[in-house]
């Protein structure tokens, strides 16, 4: 790609996103039109689209391959734990990228 | 006089104490992608470039391979859609408490990011000027994220061993929120104070029709399938308790 090219793609990106982001303050810009459906997804939605985003994190694992699986199974596993047991955000995140990390060079 | 700035400001430990977490996982994810973004050939201006502009973790990670293959506005436009697609529904359920917030509204929907939208959706401290304590978290964590990745950029060049699978930070970070939600889902459930289904059925509908949908519909697609079908179970859940709320 030549530089013009990453610029548009990088702006394309940032374009679509700015216009998700927008989109909904724009197009219930009266609060009393929202729908009362529109509401009762508040805080549902979110906690089902952050489970979602977690499985498209592990779209490209192959779980016919051990090579492939265990290191992302253990790596997610150890991140839940670690962050079972002491609720730090940052220890859960790095430890279990740590885990991961030294998996893929092992198996 | 004195008083009256330092009240006005009282709010400020508050608020970059709660976004401690966001700090600590913006700036790692945010090296991870710099250290990504160096590894495909882009240097320092670029990345710090996407991350301003773009500012979307995911998306940024989806761009490095858009951006190392040919160019394709088309495919640009449809991966921006689907892996953002999510922030929709940010917007949806901060309506009402970004509605009075005058000037500072743009730049809070801009940057309305995943780990922002966890920070503001419970809403403000009450000692807090709501709109003041919205802008403070949203700059702070675009900060955080600016500077990690900047950060990656650099130290990219200097790291002398393969930082192969780094990129699982993006992973354990959606690993430790999904953990979270289930604790409190949990918590909530065994005190008795919401049934099974309405604690924990969102994140098994969230997971369930993703591997449902990456299965039938393909690695491609999955994404849009996936929220189509989120929503019409979402719906059909909304109008069985609507009805029950009428007969009752």
């Amino acid at each position: 790609m030549s530089n013009l090219q990453i610029l548009l793609t990088i702006l394309i990106a940032a374009a679509v996103t700015v216009f998700l982001r927008f989109a909904p303050f724009v197009i219930f810009r009266d609060e009393t039109k929202v729908p009362a459906f529109i509401r009762w997804l508040g805080n549902r939605l979110p906690m089902a689209v952050m489970a979602m985003l977690l499985v498209y994190c592990l779209k490209d694992v192959s779980f016919s391959s051990a090579s492939s699986s265990i290191p992302a199974l253990v790596g997610v596993a150890a991140t839940v734990l670690l962050h079972l047991w002491k609720k730090q955000m940052i220890l859960s995140i790095a430890g279990g990228t740590a885990v991961y990390m030294l998996l893929i060079r092992l198996l | 006089m004195k008083q009256s700035i330092s009240k006005r400001f009282a709010f400020l430990p508050g608020a970059i104490k709660a976004t401690i977490p966001v700090m600590a996982g913006y700036i790692f994810l945010g090296t991870a992608y710099g250290i990504t973004m160096r590894e495909s050939g882009f240097g320092t201006m670029w990345t710090l470039l996407v991350s301003l502009l773009v500012y979307a973790g995911s998306m940024q990670f989806a761009l490095v391979g858009l951006l190392c293959a040919a160019f394709s506005p088309v495919t640009t436009v449809l991966m921006t859609l689907m892996v953002n697609a999510r922030h929709l529904f940010y917007g949806l359920s901060m309506l009402q408490p970004y509605r009075h917030t005058g000037k500072a509204k743009p730049y809070l929907i801009f940057s309305l990011t995943d780990e922002t939208y966890s920070l503001v959706a419970n809403g403000a401290p009450t000692n807090a000027d709501s709109t003041c304590w919205f802008l403070t978290v949203s700059a702070l964590n675009q900060f955080y994220w600016v500077l990690g990745s900047v950060l990656g950029a650099v130290l990219g060049q200097v790291i002398p061993f393969d930082m192969t699978g780094i990129d699982f930070a993006m992973t354990a970070l959606f690993t430790v929120i999904v953990t979270e939600q289930a604790v409190n889902a949990y918590q909530a459930w065994k005190a008795g104070k919401q049934p099974f289904v309405e604690a924990f059925g969102p994140a098994l509908l969230g997971a369930g029709a993703t591997m449902v949908c990456l299965v039938t519909v393909g690695k491609q697609a999955f994404l849009i399938a996936a929220m189509v079908m989120m929503l019409i179970c979402f719906y059909v859940m909304f109008r069985r308790e609507e009805r029950k709320g009428a007969n009752e």
